[in-house]
């Protein structure tokens, strides 16, 4: 089996001793696990069920074969360990230049174990590995690091949020991207690492670039034919904040903590009012033609819509600046801005008070500084609830607050946002796609009925994209038939969507086992009590009812059943022999 | 589920591309359910353990696609390549599967959203819903149609066309539907309500599919009142537009257009420059033949008519334009409105048919039929002229 596409190189860094150790693992290994997320998660499980800080539990920075070609949004990375916030498996896919630009230095992956003696950062450049003092970037925000390392092809660092031990904090990179979920920025502070600072100059080979071109020509019509990506008010026109006046439409708005589905003054505060008011450019992943990301004239990064909504609705707050600069305090911070933003929605409805848009951005600085009130609100809402005695207020699955889709709206998100190995994400299925967005085909959004199959298949082709590692948006317009294509003539590995597709099963089924070994069970695929007993708002055309419990469990059954997991949602033997884990 | 497998199924006899209890539609979540009973189910159902798949649709088909298919499948080398629009953007080809056994067909399934059986029909795959292989199943049937009819035109042009080619083209022509001139009673405008629009769009919307003059969920409509376009959403068809269409303000003031036709943009660019209020789209067949039938025998731009023609034609008062589904360069919204000013419609090559109305939908429908049967009237003359 050829090379192409991979460097073959994974870097083993003991950061205790600074010790470097390069594993050059076969092509056939390279073609089972793809790269990033699949590549992540065999270092990781092959570490055996430790603890997020022990310092034999690797952190793994991976990408794919599609980095650093010309295959249409490659420009993604994974970072994975066990998350501090939930235990759980605890995993980002981001942008930004970091890719391509490790692909560049000469590798696939970068996996980290032991812990620095000092503060240091891990500087990766044409093909070496070594650590540096950063002691003097101690406590630094991350602007600070980003002007200082700005020679870097790439950059990714933790904030202070991460060194005063904020389970919320994020790993921020290339300035306005974030691998925010989860508290990995927790982990690396942990292990001692600053930043890692990567630059280089390689080429990665192609096994047949007419393919290539053949396949990203397929993929661009595809997406230029997607009104949710390239449309006049798709998220290349107005960022991932077009999907606001949707999320208004449908009443699945969460609001007020998810007490309510629709936020009356929502009309005042979308995509195009922002657009209006901070007259943002273009920004984008390496080599992504979408560019969704948004940047204010005053370099300011634009909320995700994640971030405008819990910012907004899910707060009680009206005012647009506070938003963005609610945004720009946890990009600096390192905080998580969707965790951040339920947390503090929590410690709105626990307490019954209103936050005052000054006291948002004070409880945030001090949940990024360890200080005051934010020590225990940088803990997470599961934390917060629990120990202020109302654990139902805890909109989280897993201990991961839940992101801006209520689920009492879409029947898939909700059993998606339930089984989810990383928790209340709405990313591993994205059922997004087809109950809100229509693609590739509308499914009942009220209805589990179908759901378990929908949601398995999707999670199993997210995995899929989370290992080569393309974009998730992308897959509101193309398909894995067309991205087996470009993976065939990259990697010269031939390969069809359904081989994907079992790949991407082998891969997120090992996650099931991570998690099972970490102890989780069907106690933990659920959601809030919330969302059971308490309805949406109406819109007088169609009612928001509570979900129905008996149906969301039925739903859950189903979806264990057809994983091939045990009742109580464990894997099993016989799945995992058949997958080639056991 | 199983009201799910009836909808598609129906859908397909009703469309006129197969036979009346022919379909059989597959839809499996916990467990496996089948629209009817039939022999088939022994192979099929294999394919749900062969593929990572939730659903599959398999239609024997009605002339005369049974037989342009037929006749197309005989001498393809592995998978017939369509050149029309729906198979260069979404299906890439056609693979032809001759053993109607579980791993030829899942091999095929495997690279590709649906396949060819010579002597049985077509057959689809989904992993969402049995919707997906409905529209391939259709896309299929209107990309061979189109093929068909385009390649024996294209052959007659280099005079490749022997006499059991002739008597087989004369054959299948014979299957085809006669022309319908009648229309259909239309809500008459202009609208001045948001909601008598919507109900005109879906009755028009209706007509447009009764009227074979668009498969499956291809073709778009919409009408401007005041300052908002309402146009249907991306992947809604068109004769169940109800709660289906979205406003979408012209100043761009809110993002409802996220889950708008792709063709937004253009609707918004034709009501702009002409001063109609009604765009109606469709794929009729030989609409979408003749914009792709060619004299320019050495063009260098052959392969790249679709995006970059630039010959200018016309059939008849029609003019043809390049242009690829939705905004991106070469996208349709670059070269389509600006040809239908003055004009009651435009011919997007390989596509499918722009036409408008100045105040309802009885002039955008009367357009996109007449302009089909001149379009489907004028081939056979070609035809005719050239086999003398």
């Amino acid at each position: 089996m050829s090379r192409h596409g991979w460097t073959g190189r994974i870097a083993h860094v003991d950061l205790g001793s600074g010790r470097v150790e390069i594993e050059e693992p076969s092509p056939e290994d390279l073609a089972l696990d793809l790269g990033g997320k699949g590549l992540a998660g065999r270092h990781i499980h092959a570490s055996g069920p430790r603890d997020w800080d022990d310092p034999d539990l690797p952190f793994v920075l991976a990408v794919g074969p599609l980095v650093g070609t010309i295959a249409p949004t490659p420009g993604r990375a994974t970072l994975m360990c066990r998350s501090p916030l939930t235990g759980a498996v605890g995993d980002s896919s981001v942008g930004g230049r970091l890719g391509v630009t490790l692909k560049r230095a000469g590798f696939d992956a970068l996996v980290l174990a032991g812990r620095a003696p000092r503060l240091s950062g891990l500087v990766v450049e044409h093909g070496a590995v070594r650590l540096a003092d950063a002691r003097e970037l101690a406590g630094a925000g991350t602007d600070t690091v980003f002007e200082r390392l700005e020679d870097f092809g790439s950059v990714a660092c933790v904030g202070p949020a991460a060194e005063s031990g904020a389970l919320l904090a994020s790993v921020q990179v290339d300035r306005h991207h974030a691998a925010g979920r989860g508290g990995l920025g927790l982990v690396l502070a942990r292990r001692g690492i600053k930043f890692i600072a990567l630059r280089g100059a390689g080429k990665v080979p192609v096994a047949d670039p007419a393919g290539l071109k053949a396949a990203r020509e397929e993929i661009l019509r595809l997406t230029h034919a997607s009104p949710a990506l390239m449309g006049s008010q798709g998220f290349s026109c107005f960022g991932t904040g077009s999907i606001f006046d949707l999320m208004d439409s449908r009443r699945m708005m969460p609001t007020d903590n998810f007490s309510r589905t629709r936020f009356p003054r929502a009309a005042g505060l979308n995509a195009y009012a922002y657009k209006e008011r901070y007259r943002p450019e273009k920004h984008g992943c390496h080599g992504c033609h979408i560019r969704c990301k948004k940047v204010a004239a005053d370099g300011r990064s634009m909320p995700e819509f994640e971030t405008m909504s819990h910012f907004t609705a899910l707060i009680g707050n009206t005012d647009p600046e506070l938003v963005v600069a609610a945004n720009a305090a946890c990009n600096r911070l390192g905080l998580d801005t969707i965790s951040a933003g339920s947390t503090l929605a929590c410690h709105r409805e626990i307490t019954g008070r209103d936050l005052a848009p000054d006291q948002v951005l004070s409880l945030l600085e001090d949940m990024g500084r360890g200080q005051g009130q934010g020590r225990e609100l940088a803990q997470g809402a599961a934390r917060l609830a629990r120990d202020r005695g109302r654990p139902e207020l805890a909109m989280a699955v897993k201990g991961l607050e839940l992101p801006a889709y209520d689920p009492r709206g879409a029947y898939g998100m909700a059993l998606a946002y339930a089984v989810s190995t990383r928790g209340g994400c709405h990313l591993r299925a994205y059922p997004v796609s087809h109950e809100i967005l229509r693609k590739p085909v509308a499914t009942d959004r009220f209805t589990f009925s179908g759901k378990a199959r929908i949601v398995k298949i999707a999670e199993d082709a997210n995995a899929v994209v989370d290992s080569l590692t393309a974009c998730k948006f992308t897959f509101f317009a193309a398909s894995l038939e067309e991205y087996a294509k470009a993976y065939t003539a990259v990697a010269g590995v031939e390969s069809s969507a359904q081989d994907l597709l079992r790949l991407g099963e082998r891969i997120y089924y090992r996650e099931r086992m991570m998690n099972a070994a970490w102890g989780f069970n069907a106690e933990h695929d659920d959601l809030p009590p919330r969302f059971f007993t308490e309805p949406g708002d109406n819109t007088g055309e169609f009612p928001v009812p509570p979900l129905d419990r008996a149906e969301f469990l039925q739903a859950r059954a189903a979806y264990y059943a057809i994983r091939g997991l045990d009742e109580e949602g464990r894997p099993t033997d016989a799945t995992a022999r058949r997958l080639g884990l056991a | 589920m199983k009201s799910l497998l009836d909808k598609y199924a129906g859908k397909l006899v009703a469309a006129g591309l197969a036979p009346e209890g022919g379909p059989l539609v597959a839809g499996l979540d916990a467990e496996l359910e089948w629209s009817r009973e039939a022999k088939e189910t022994a192979v099929l159902g294999e394919l749900f353990s062969l593929l990572n798949i939730n659903s599959l649709v398999f239609s024997p088909l009605a002339e005369p696609h049974r037989s342009l298919v037929e006749a197309l499948a005989q001498e393809a080398q592995g998978a017939i390549t369509p050149e029309d629009c729906e198979t260069r953007t979404f299906l890439h080809d056609l693979p032809v599967v001759r053993d109607f056994a579980p791993e030829p067909l899942a091999a095929a399934l495997k690279r590709r959203k649906g396949c060819i059986i010579p002597g049985r029909g077509l057959l689809a795959h989904g992993t969402v819903s049995p919707e997906q292989g409905f529209v391939t199943v259709s896309s299929m049937a209107f990309a061979c149609f189109v093929k068909f009819f385009s390649d024996h035109l294209a052959a007659l042009r280099r005079g490749a066309v022997d006499a059991a080619a002739r008597e087989r083209f004369a054959r299948i022509a014979s299957l085809l539907p006669p022309l319908r001139t009648a229309l259909p009673d239309l809500d008459r405008g202009p609208f001045a309500a948001a909601g008598d629009a919507v109900r005109a769009m879906v009755q028009a919307g209706k007509a447009t599919v009764d009227f074979g003059l668009v498969d499956s969920y291809f073709g778009n409509i919409s009408y401007l009142v005041d300052d908002t376009l309402h146009i249907s959403q991306t992947g809604s068809s068109l004769d169940e537009l109800a709660g289906l269409i979205d406003p979408c303000p012209l100043d761009g003031s809110t993002s409802h257009g996220l889950t708008a036709s792709s063709e937004l943009t253009a609707h918004r660019e034709v009501l702009l420059r002409t001063r109609a209020r009604a765009v109606l789209h469709g794929h009729p067949r030989f609409s979408v033949i003749l914009s792709m039938d060619c004299t320019e025998a050495d063009c260098p731009l052959r392969g790249a008519c679709h995006a970059r023609c630039p010959m200018g034609r016309c059939v008849a008062d029609v003019p043809v334009v390049p242009g690829e589904v939705g905004t991106g360069p070469t996208g349709l919204c670059n070269t389509m409105p600006a040809a239908m000013v003055g004009k009651r419609g435009v011919l997007v090559h390989g596509h499918g048919l722009f036409t408008v109305g100045q105040d309802d939908f009885r002039e955008a429908f009367s357009a996109l039929l007449s302009i089909e049967n001149l379009c489907r009237s004028e081939y056979f003359n070609r035809v005719a002229a050239l086999s003398a």
